[in-house]
C-alpha cells in the first residue's frame, strides 16, 4: 500500500488506517463522530494526498479537456475550478473530477486515487492532440482545511491576499507560510473550506503550521471516516459507491453536470439521447430510515416486497442524529422503500438531496 | 485495564459467571476499536444462542459488527437502556454497557476461554 508524506504524523497523531484506493490512509484520529461535528462547528484539517493531479499542457490542451469532460470547461476562466464527469462512449462515468484552469492551454485534474492509472492511461488513448500530458502526483500533496474557521486560520499564513475575496471555485497561486502553493476555495464537505495543493517537499511544514491553529479553535485532524459522513450529508457522491462506469450521470443525478451547447465530448450522443427520451432506468435517491437501523452499501432495497435496488452509500449521519444514505433504484415514483438488513426489512422514507442545507 | 475475573472471546465478548447466568458484553480494546457505536442489535428474551455463533450487530458510524456467543444459553435478560443509550458499550463496557444475561446450558464452554493474561496477549497480537 502507498503512504502519503504525512503518514509519521498520522501515526504519532494515533489515527487507525484504512485501505482506500490502494492508499494507507487514516480512517480516523479521535473519533468519527467529533471529527464530522468540529468540521460543521469548527474546523478540520485533512490529508488528501492520495488523491491524483493529472496536468495537460501545451498546444491542443483545451481540446483535449473539453472532449474528456461532460461540463462546459468552455467557460472556464484562468484560476476557475469546475465539477466535471468524464464518461466512456456508452455514457459511463470513467471518474468524477476537477477541473483547474491555470490559463488557456494549461490545466490540472484532480482525480479519485483509486483512478489515477486508469484516468491516465484514458487520457493518452483519447488525445489526438499535440497537448502533453504528466501525472504529477506523487510530487503534490493536498491538504484541506475546512469548516466555518479555515478561513481566519488559513489567512494568517497569506500575506499579500484575503482570501475572503476567492470565491467558491476559484483559485490562487500564492504562498502559505512562504510554501508556495495552489489556493482553491473547493472542497468535499459542505462547509466554507479550501483545498491547498503544494509540492510533496513541504508537507510537513504546511501541517505543521496549521495544526496547532486548528487544534487552538477547537478542531481536529479528520480521517476518511467523517469526510464519508460528511460528503453524504452534503449529498455529495463517492466514485465507486455512487456511481461507476456502468452508471451515465443520469442514472446517479448528476445530469446537471452534463452540457451539450456548442460542444462535443466522449459519450455526448448516448447522453443526449438518455436526455431526451427520459428513458431513465435508474435513479439515485437520498434515504433516511425510519427506525434505528442503519442501511450499508449493498444492501437490497425494497417496494411492496420486489427488489428494485441498492444502497450504494449509507451511515449515521452525526449532525442528522438519524440513519441516511443513497439507493440507486428503479426510476418509480416512490416515498418510502424497505432495506433488507441481514433478512429483516427495514422501512426508509424517501428525501431530498441534500441532507442538510 | 483487563478485568481479572471476566472470561474472553478471541472476538472480544467478555462473559462474567454468576452460578449458571452469565453477562455477556464486548471489551474495553473492542469498544475503542469500534468507536461511537450508535446501535446495538440484541436478541429478545427467550432467545437460545450458541457458542461462538452470532447473536447480535453492533452498528458504530464506521460499519456494522457481528458479536458472537462466547457461551450457549437461553436470553434471560436484554440491556434495554443501550436502546436510547448505545455509547454506554463505548463509556462503560464492563458495566453499563452489557447486552445480555444468559442461563448457560453448558458451562464447561467457560474452560476453552481465554482468561485476562490470554485475552491482553491476544490483543497485543492484534496491534504486532
Amino acid at each position: 500500500m502507498r503512504r502519503t508524506p504525512l503518514f509519521e504524523i498520522h501515526k504519532s497523531l494515533n489515527a487507525k488506517f484504512t485501505e482506500f484506493g490502494g492508499w494507507e490512509m487514516p480512517v480516523q484520529y479521535s473519533s468519527i463522530v467529533k471529527e464530522h461535528l468540529a468540521v460543521r462547528e469548527s474546523v478540520g484539517l485533512f490529508d488528501l494526498s492520495h488523491m491524483g493531479e493529472i496536468d495537460i499542457k501545451g498546444n491542443g490542451a483545451k481540446e483535449l479537456v473539453e472532449k474528456l469532460c461532460t461540463n462546459d470547461v468552455n467557460r472556464l476562466v484562468d484560476g476557475q475550478a469546475l465539477y466535471t464527469l468524464l464518461c466512456n462512449e456508452n455514457g459511463g462515468i470513467v471518474d468524477d473530477i476537477l477541473v483547474y484552469r491555470h490559463s488557456e492551454n494549461s490545466y490540472t485534474l484532480v482525480v479519485n486515487a483509486g483512478n489515477i492509472e486508469k484516468d491516465f492511461e484514458w487520457f493518452k488513448i483519447q488525445n489526438d492532440t499535440e497537448a502533453e500530458i504528466s501525472d504529477d502526483s506523487d510530487n503534490t500533496v493536498l491538504i484541506a482545511i475546512q469548516g466555518p474557521k479555515s478561513l481566519d486560520i488559513l489567512n494568517r499564513y497569506v500575506l499579500n491576499h484575503d482570501l475572503s475575496d476567492i470565491s467558491f471555485f476559484r483559485f490562487v497561486n500564492n504562498e502559505v507560510a512562504g510554501i508556495p502553493a495552489a489556493i482553491s476555495r473547493t472542497g468535499y464537505t459542505g462547509e466554507l473550506g479550501f483545498e491547498i495543493y503544494i509540492k510533496a517537499e513541504n508537507a510537513i511544514d504546511l501541517w505543521n503550521t496549521l495544526y496547532p491553529d486548528v487544534i487552538e479553535a477547537a478542531g481536529l485532524p479528520v480521517g476518511l471516516g467523517a469526510r464519508d459522513t460528511l460528503r453524504l450529508e452534503a449529498g455529495l457522491r463517492l466514485y465507486g459507491m455512487d456511481m461507476n462506469e456502468n452508471t451515465t450521470p443520469y442514472d446517479v443525478g448528476l445530469g446537471r453536470f452534463v452540457k451539450f451547447k456548442n460542444r462535443d465530448f466522449i459519450g455526448k450522443s448516448v447522453l443526449y439521447s438518455q436526455k431526451q427520451k427520459v428513458d431513465q432506468k435508474k435513479r439515485l435517491v437520498g434515504f433516511k430510515m425510519l427506525d434505528r437501523s442503519v442501511a450499508r452499501c449493498g444492501y437490497t432495497v425494497h417496494k411492496n416486497g420486489n427488489p428494485i435496488g441498492e444502497v450504494t452509500s449509507g451511515a449515521p449521519s452525526p449532525s442528522l442524529n438519524c440513519n441516511i444514505g443513497f439507493a440507486l433504484i428503479q426510476n418509480k415514483k416512490v416515498k418510502q422503500i424497505d432495506i433488507d438488513i441481514r433478512g429483516k426489512m427495514h422501512p426508509a422514507e424517501i428525501v431530498k438531496i441534500p441532507f442538510i442545507s | 485495564m483487563i478485568p481479572q475475573e471476566l472470561k474472553y472471546n478471541e472476538s472480544h465478548e467478555w462473559v462474567r459467571q454468576d452460578d449458571d447466568i452469565a453477562t455477556i458484553g464486548i471489551t474495553d480494546y473492542a469498544q475503542s476499536e469500534i468507536q461511537d457505536i450508535v446501535f446495538v442489535e440484541l436478541p429478545d428474551v427467550g432467545t437460545q444462542i450458541t457458542h461462538k455463533t452470532e447473536f447480535g450487530v453492533i452498528e458504530s458510524v464506521k460499519a456494522a459488527f457481528d458479536l458472537y456467543a462466547p457461551v450457549s444459553g437461553e436470553v434471560i435478560e436484554v440491556n434495554e437502556s443501550l436502546l436510547d443509550a448505545p455509547e454506554q458499550v463505548n463509556e462503560s463496557p464492563y458495566d453499563e454497557g452489557w447486552f445480555l444475561k444468559i442461563k448457560m446450558t453448558d458451562k464447561n464452554e467457560l474452560n476453552v476461554l481465554l482468561d485476562a493474561e490470554a485475552y491482553q496477549e491476544h490483543i497485543e497480537g492484534d496491534n504486532a
